[in-house]
């Protein structure tokens, strides 16, 4: 019994003290994101442009591949239980509330994990093993300067981009169904969406995309940096990058979620 | 200056001191009280087999570990006990060959070698493409400035990140085993441009390498490391002349006669020859 306790309490130090690192990477990486340029140290401004295409731009076609068909997907499940009900008019509200609350958020999300959060992990950490971090170092070079800041300012700015355009492409794929099999024209089905649509939900989505932006950037720099030695290590750093990002962007939406519901009017 | 004060022999003057300096991976200690004095213009040759703290010996001096306990005088600044910002401005008079070369591999061999100039000058560009092709001219590899380093051969990556450490014009020089993976020729050659490094530009050379002939070739002094302790300091025909039991092992090249005790046997299988590496292997 007490190596069972002291087993949940080394857990529960362990995974405090590891979101400890990701705040303190990403109170650094924010620093010379925003502040760092007010006191005379460079924004990279064209790495972060390189990479922002790299997160976002590359991402497009295959980001809106996807919610397309999720979307197209929201409207048949809800148009499941809608059509008992005789309600086939609210598919176009199920898919827009669906979208932009949840699921747009969290597909991107998860999109950007498997292509950039891997990416960020495998390439810091590819970086480290070669010494490549080392030399930086050794020329007064600052890692998280030079190489995490621009990645922490791509996500920042193009996970709420995406959603938004993520959003988008899930109400045109319900739109499909609507006007297939629900009785709506093009125009009044995408009509019906702005109706269901208060800012308040957008803006929900965003925040939360935006906390995810973070999450991924922080989880795959930091992976990346604590990478030890070897390639097989490098590989290990990905694997976990991957999964500690899908798992505290689940907490981080349960979260926000939480606290969105218990303040918003009744 | 005063004539008189030219005319005084020059003093050997001290570069680098290090008192006492211990340092450890975690709770495994890997330098056990290194002390040692180096001077302003020698080549120094750390000499040691793998696992003797050799390699963490140059990392401590670079500030890329923090030393225990102990000291590391340098211009005046202890630099085991000063601030990220304070060893930053330091690190931009030293320069670092490393191991595997370490060339960022998404910039070209010139933009490797730009980069300490970008990031710590505020030289035009075309006066740092100037320096970029000069630096490269002096380690042999004119013209290679639009190569990626994936395009270069280990040799020449070597020369390339010997650039790179040439582009802020530093005092010392720190070189981690520069012929480790070459073949002779090609490493001969790096010898070489190790000696007209000194001969050119006077400075002071640190190299940790266990290759002994590279050693008698380059080396004004040698030390030589054993399980993390000094066990013999001087020229190399000095330590030609020792009795330490290890120093004539190491120099006559003679095999360990077997893993004795379990601890030895531990230690050989944990520890590898290029530490660096917190919390593991230990």
């Amino acid at each position: 019994m007490p190596e069972f306790l002291s087993e949940i309490g080394n857990t529960t130090t362990g995974g405090l003290a590891y979101v400890g690192s990701l705040a303190i990477l990403t109170g650094r990486a924010g620093y010379f994101t925003l502040i760092g340029p007010f006191r005379g140290q460079p924004l990279r401004l064209r790495s972060s442009i390189a990479q922002a295409m790299e997160v976002g731009v590359r991402a497009l076609p295959i980001l809106s591949l996807i919610t397309f068909f999720i979307g197209l997907i929201l409207a048949l499940q809800g148009a499941y239980e809608l059509r008992t009900f005789g309600a086939m008019n609210l598919v176009a509200t199920a898919v827009a509330l669906g979208m932009t609350r949840e699921l747009g958020p969290l597909i991107t999300a998860i999109l950007v994990i498997g292509r950039s959060g891997s990416a960020f992990a495998a390439e810091l950490g590819t970086m480290k093993v070669s010494e490549e971090l080392d030399a930086l170092e050794t020329m007064a070079i600052g890692p998280v300067p030079y190489l995490v800041a621009p990645k922490f300012l791509a996500m920042i700015v193009m996970v709420p981009c995406l959603t938004i355009w993520a959003n988008f492409m899930g109400i045109i794929g319900g739109s499909v169904f609507g006007v297939s099999s629900a009785g709506f024209t093009f125009g009044g089905y995408i009509q019906a969406s702005l109706d269901a649509l208060f800012l308040r939900d957008i803006m929900t989505g965003l925040i939360k995309s935006l906390m995810f932006g973070i999450t991924i950037a922080a989880v795959g720099c930091h992976e990346g940096l604590s990478t030890g030695s070897g390639a097989e290590q490098v590989g290990r750093s990905t694997t976990r990058a991957v999964v500690m990002s899908i798992f505290l962007v689940v907490m981080v939406d349960v979260i926000f979620t939480a606290i969105f519901f218990f303040l918003s009017p009744q | 200056m005063d004539m008189e004060e030219l005319e005084k022999p020059p003093q050997p003057e001290v570069m680098i001191s290090l008192k006492d300096l211990r340092v450890a991976y975690g709770t495994r200690e890997i330098l056990h009280g290194v002390s040692l004095d180096i001077m302003r213009g020698e080549t120094l040759v750390i000499l040691g087999g793998s696992g003797s703290g050799k390699s963490t010996l140059l990392r401590t001096l670079v500030g890329l570990e923090k030393p225990r306990s102990g000291e590391i005088w340098f211009k005046g600044q202890n630099i085991a006990a000063i601030t990220h910002k304070e060893m930053d401005t330091i690190r931009k008079g030293i320069g670092m060959s490393f191991q595997g070369s370490a060339l960022f591999g998404s910039l070209t061999v010139g933009e490797n070698v730009a980069l300490p100039l970008r990031e710590h000058t505020k030289l035009e560009p075309s006066t740092i493409e100037i320096i970029v092709r000069l630096k490269l001219d002096q380690v042999g590899l004119a013209g290679f400035e639009n190569f990626m380093p994936s395009e270069l051969s280990g040799g020449m990556k070597k020369r390339a990140g010997i650039a790179r450490a040439l582009a802020m014009d530093p005092e010392i020089l720190f070189f981690d085993e520069p012929s480790a993976g070459l073949d002779p020729i090609v490493a001969a050659g790096l010898d070489e441009l190790i000696l007209q490094l000194k001969k050119a530009f006077k400075m002071t050379i640190i190299v940790v390498t266990h290759e002994l002939a590279s050693a008698f070739l380059i080396a004004d002094r040698a030390v030589v490391l054993d399980k993390g302790s000094v066990a013999a300091l001087g020229t190399m025909a000095e330590l030609r002349a020792s009795d330490h039991a290890r120093v004539r092992q190491f120099l006559d090249r003679v095999p360990e006669p077997e893993v004795s005790g379990e601890m030895d046997y531990l230690q050989m299988l944990t520890e590898d020859n290029r530490p660096g590496r917190k919390g593991r292997g230990a």
